[in-house]
């Protein structure tokens, strides 16, 4: 049984002055259990808008969202949404050690050893020696890791993430992607990513997804089927690696996308 | 910093100076403006007589309790505006009506229903405090960024608890502006009520002393109201900063040092 499913998804938003926008076209996908999955698709088309939508956080104009054979009405048990605006998500007056604690508090764990397990998950991450510092006293990197180990904290089957590294340098972003492709595959959640960058998308994914401009509709499934574990060098050196980037940029160009 | 602290303190000091000098060269009737000296000697009589804290902790009882019971009546209040429509509606006109009340004119109606008694003043504080903390706490629960909510929600957490564990330490900065702007309205409302009527607190004693043409006692009790201003600025500040430590630090932080 897949563990998402989406049933042609449409979303129209109407502004106060009457006129509308219509974000999503139709979007129809299924995942299944321990996938890696990424949506690429140009900026504005509307990929905040279907996170949104599959976290129950805002309500589809039309179509079915279905997490765990249940219909989604608001926010699913399990799923967690990792935002794409992260340094807002973290909460100022709780030190990292306590943001990655609220994952666990959330899931009613409150023990002496839930900060056990939030140290090693910090650990994980790579901010050990950050425990007691605010979020807010941490560079932009440091705070999506924060981010990312209180999601993780709460064990969440499937796990979606908005852009992650869309605002962080090269280095930081290798470095990162690699860390959550480690864990990933450590603690077996699925994970439904989105970037508009492409060879991020290959290298993280089982499988991808193509998304139009807006009104946004799928146009393209690709399956990549690279050796796990992955390597920055060796996969992207790949020469297949490199078809697959050409086949997609080729592909948004003749839609007339970014 | 430091130094503009120094020059501050030394000002004040040529400030008394003066005083004390004009008052001894006798240059303004000595009966309206006695020497510093002995308004000071006067002061530490009255203070380790007991008389002057005696007066400082009538007002103080009654100050306090209407402060805080507009702290517990309108933070929640607040809170409940800044989140729900509906309950905005409901208390919105009332709120704008009574808002730009004087709160003295407050007096006559609290005296009517309360005659001299403690809850006459109590109420008038309790008028007098509640916009402040209402709008703050309002306005910092409506300011509540989107994307703290969302992430509240998608982790699974019930209204209650959103409340409790998000909604509430993220509006803690504005509320605790709310409770600081209070409280030097707390002090001035509790000094006009005792000294429209009452029979012992601190505005009481300064009006009484007025009266009685005891000039120098009525200059020290304006000097431990201006200590007790000054206390309750420094004690609000320490609790500030034991409560909120992480935003002290983020102030800091904004500032650059
Ligand atoms: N609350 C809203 N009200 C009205 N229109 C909205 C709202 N949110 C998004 N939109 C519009 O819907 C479209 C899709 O927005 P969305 O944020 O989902 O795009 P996105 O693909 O996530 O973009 P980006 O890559 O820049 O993050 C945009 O044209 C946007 O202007
Ligand atoms: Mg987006």
């Amino acid at each position: 049984m897949p563990i998402l499913e989406v049933q042609n998804l449409s979303k129209t938003y109407r502004q106060m002055g009457g006129e509308t926008t219509l974000a999503i076209g139709d979007i129809s996908c299924k995942v299944e259990p321990g996938e890696f999955v990424s949506f690429v698709g140009p900026s504005g088309c509307g990929k905040t808008t279907l996170l949104m939508s599959i976290a129950g956080l805002i309500a589809p104009s039309t179509g079915k969202i279905i997490v765990h054979g249940k219909e989604v009405s608001g926010p699913p048990a399990n799923l967690i949404l990792v935002f794409q605006e992260f340094n807002k998500s973290l909460f100022a007056w709780r030190s990292v050690l306590g943001n990655v604690r609220f994952g666990l508090e959330a899931r009613g764990n409150h023990s002496r050893e839930s900060a056990n397990k939030a140290r090693s998950l910090i650990e994980l991450v790579g901010l050990k020696g950050f425990e007691n510092h605010y979020p807010w006293e941490l560079s932009g990197g440091m705070q999506q890791r924060v981010a990312i180990a209180r999601a993780l904290a709460y064990e969440p089957e499937l796990l979606l993430m908005d852009e992650p590294f869309g605002s962080l340098d090269a280095l930081t972003r290798l470095e990162l992607e690699d860390t959550l492709l480690k864990l990933w595959e450590e603690l077996g959640t699925t994970i439904l990513f989105i970037t508009h960058d492409i060879e991020e998308a290959i290298y993280l994914s089982d499988r991808i997804w193509l998304l139009s401009r807006r009104p946004s509709q799928i146009v393209e499934e690709l399956a990549i089927d690279f050796a796990r574990p992955r390597d920055q060098i060796t996969t992207r050196a790949e020469a297949r690696f490199m078809g697959i980037r050409n086949r997609i940029y080729q592909r948004i160009n003749s839609e007339g996308a970014p | 910093m430091r130094e503009s602290r120094f020059n501050g303190v030394l000002f004040l000091i040529g400030l008394l100076l003066v005083w004390e000098l004009v008052a001894q060269a006798e240059l303004i009737n000595p009966l309206i403006v006695p020497p510093l000296s002995r308004i000071l000697r006067i002061f530490a009589e009255l203070f380790w007589s007991g008389h002057i804290p005696l007066q400082i902790l009538a007002s103080m009882k009654r100050a306090l309790l209407g402060y805080f019971l507009a702290a517990a009546v309108f933070i929640p209040l607040g809170i409940s505006m800044g989140l729900s429509q509906t309950v905005y509606r409901l208390f919105e006109v009332v709120v704008e009506m009574l808002r730009p009340v004087p709160p003295p004119v407050m007096i006559p109606v609290a005296l009517l229903f309360f005659g001299l008694e403690d809850e006459m003043k109590i109420f008038v504080i309790f008028f007098s405090c509640a916009w402040p903390i209402l709008l703050n706490a309002l306005d910092g629960a409506r300011n509540v960024d989107r994307v703290l909510l969302n992430t509240a929600r998608t982790f699974g957490l019930p209204q209650r608890k959103i409340i409790w564990n998000v909604i509430l330490p993220a509006s803690s900065p504005q509320i605790m502006t709310g409770l600081k702007v209070s409280l030097p309205i707390m002090l001035i409302l509790v000094v006009i009520s005792e000294m429209v009527g009452s029979t012992d607190g601190i505005g009481y004693f300064i009006l009484d002393s007025q009266r009685r043409f005891r000039i120098a006692q009525m200059y020290a009790g304006m000097f431990a109201l201006a200590i007790l201003g000054y206390t309750l600025n420094q004690v609000f500040s320490l609790l500030y900063k034991l409560v909120m430590p992480w935003h002290v630090a983020l102030m800091r932080l904004r500032d650059g040092s």
